[in-house]
């Protein structure tokens, strides 16, 4: 049962597809099923949020669908949850 | 060449095919609303249409005014229209507009008659075109003959993961069939624009593209007072994992399919003039948007929803599509499929792209969506500013 889902092998963020818990180590996919991941939890994130797949640094862009979807505001260990606290929009 | 599905639909006086069969009553202006409203007590089984504007508007968007009556009362999914306003002017063009399609539309008045003798002739006319209504009847079309429109709306991350791709598979088959098919939300397009300035089928359509794009987003620069965090993402996104407007964009643009090439860049409620994809410029607030697509002639419309948008629209059937397996089954009444199988792995979506398509089929022969039998009919008109 995968826990997570990455859309491109080039991401460096998956998606929850269930509700995962704090320090579970949770197996995810590639959308293509070419490639299989897994990673510590950090800490709970529920079904549809974002799992670091790498460590990330301020000014570090994050990448899903493999395109840029934003920047780092703030360090994010692998396995963290990834959302308005430390990722923010570089439009508007 | 693929093989083309089957419809039954109401082939209409101009040859475009509708799937529903609507006898509308079409306010012109808010201060007609009570009228309108008269006519639908009187008469069973018509389509009242009120709305807040009509007044003093000019220049474009007047145009986008007398675009969005016309084009409402032409969309093939309406048998016949009333039309009533406060005065005779407006009224008339109206009824001009969409008596080209050849269909039958009549207007009144108020000014000199008052609500009550309006509403008494208004429902006279109603009866004769709700009882000629009754006796049209479906039949055979090909599934390339219906204009579908697309546009999610409450969107999390499982519709860039199931729901908008499963669009984007009917996407590319009616497309491939021939047929007609309209994407937009100029505003929610920010961070994938490139990808979709180079799905344009020619470099002067991207050109097109890029130029409306970018005058939304001067629109938006203008305006804005923050990083637009309060609106868009809105805070259903936020709630279901979005971050940001690049994140939403990417998963927007999965509606697009993988193939289809947009031929062309339309205006808000602006009618496609030929088979394909086209790009219509629209707000990504559902209601306001939809109701662009139905005046632009779009006859039903294919709606991924991850945190469950409950949007209806009184002219053209909306299918709601969600992969959120908790919004599937807290809000069940509102999800016409379910996909969220995709993200357990227990369906493809090639499968989902096949039952969504089979489900429009089935609404283009009569269904009733899950938004029609909810009573859901949001008629929301686009206004570009003040009135003068």
């Amino acid at each position: 049962m995968r826990q997570f889902l990455v859309h491109d092998i080039r991401d460096n963020v998956g998606v929850a597809v269930v509700d995962i818990s704090g320090g579970q180590v949770i197996s995810g996919t590639t959308l293509d099923g070419g490639h299989a991941l897994q990673v510590t939890a950090g800490e709970a994130i529920s079904l549809g949020h974002k799992i670091a797949l790498k460590d990330l640094k301020p000014g570090d862009t994050v990448i899903k669908y493999g395109e840029d979807i934003g920047k780092v505001v703030a360090n994010i260990q692998t396995g963290q949850h990834v959302h308005v606290h430390n990722l923010k929009t570089k439009r508007w | 060449m693929e093989e083309i599905p089957k419809i039954k639909g109401f082939r209409r006086e101009n040859g475009r095919v509708g799937i529903r069969n609507h006898v509308a009553i079409l306010a012109v202006d808010d201060i007609s609303n009570a009228a309108t409203e008269g006519v639908a007590h009187v008469i069973h089984g018509v389509l009242p249409l009120p709305h807040a504007y009509g007044r003093l508007q000019f220049g474009e968007d007047l145009e986008l005014f007398f675009r969005t009556m016309i084009g409402t009362g032409a969309n093939p999914n309406v048998a016949a229209v009333i039309v009533i306003g406060i005065e005779p002017g407006w009224t008339g063009r109206i009824v001009d507009g969409i008596a080209r399609t050849g269909k039958p539309v009549t207007g009144f008045s108020i000014e000199r008659n008052g609500d009550l003798k309006t509403i008494e002739a208004a429902s006279r006319k109603a009866q004769e075109y709700v009882q000629w209504a009754s006796e049209l009847a479906r039949e055979e079309c090909s599934l390339h003959e219906v204009y579908v429109s697309v546009k999610c709306g409450e969107s999390d991350t499982t519709t860039g993961l199931a729901s908008c791709p499963t669009v984007g598979h009917v996407v590319d088959r009616v497309v491939a069939i021939g047929g007609t098919a309209s994407f937009g939300e100029t505003s929610e397009l920010t961070g994938a624009e490139h990808i979709v300035q180079n799905r344009a089928a020619t470099a002067e359509v991207g050109e097109a593209f890029l130029k409306t794009f970018t005058e939304y987003q001067d629109f938006i620069n203008r305006h804005k007072t923050d990083d637009l965090s309060e609106s868009q993402p809105t805070k259903g996104n936020i709630r279901g994992g979005l971050t940001t407007i690049e994140e939403k964009a990417m998963g927007n643009i999965q509606k697009i399919g993988k193939h289809a090439q947009y031929v062309g860049v339309l205006k808000p409620a602006e009618a496609p003039t030929g088979r394909g994809l086209w790009f219509m410029d629209t707000s990504s607030a559902a209601a306001e948007a939809v109701t662009l697509w139905a005046a632009s002639g779009a006859v039903v419309h294919l709606f991924p929803t991850g945190q469950g948008n409950v949007i209806g629209n009184p002219i053209e059937p909306v299918i709601k599509i969600s992969g959120n397996f908790l919004t599937c089954k807290t809000m069940s009444e509102h999800i016409d499929l379910d996909v969220s199988r995709i993200l357990t792995g227990e369906m493809t979506l090639d499968q989902a792209g096949e039952e969504l398509l089979n489900l429009t089929v089935r609404t283009c022969n009569g269904r009733l969506t899950a938004a029609e039998a909810l009573g859901h009919r949001e008629f929301v008109m686009t206004k570009l500013y003040r009135s003068a």
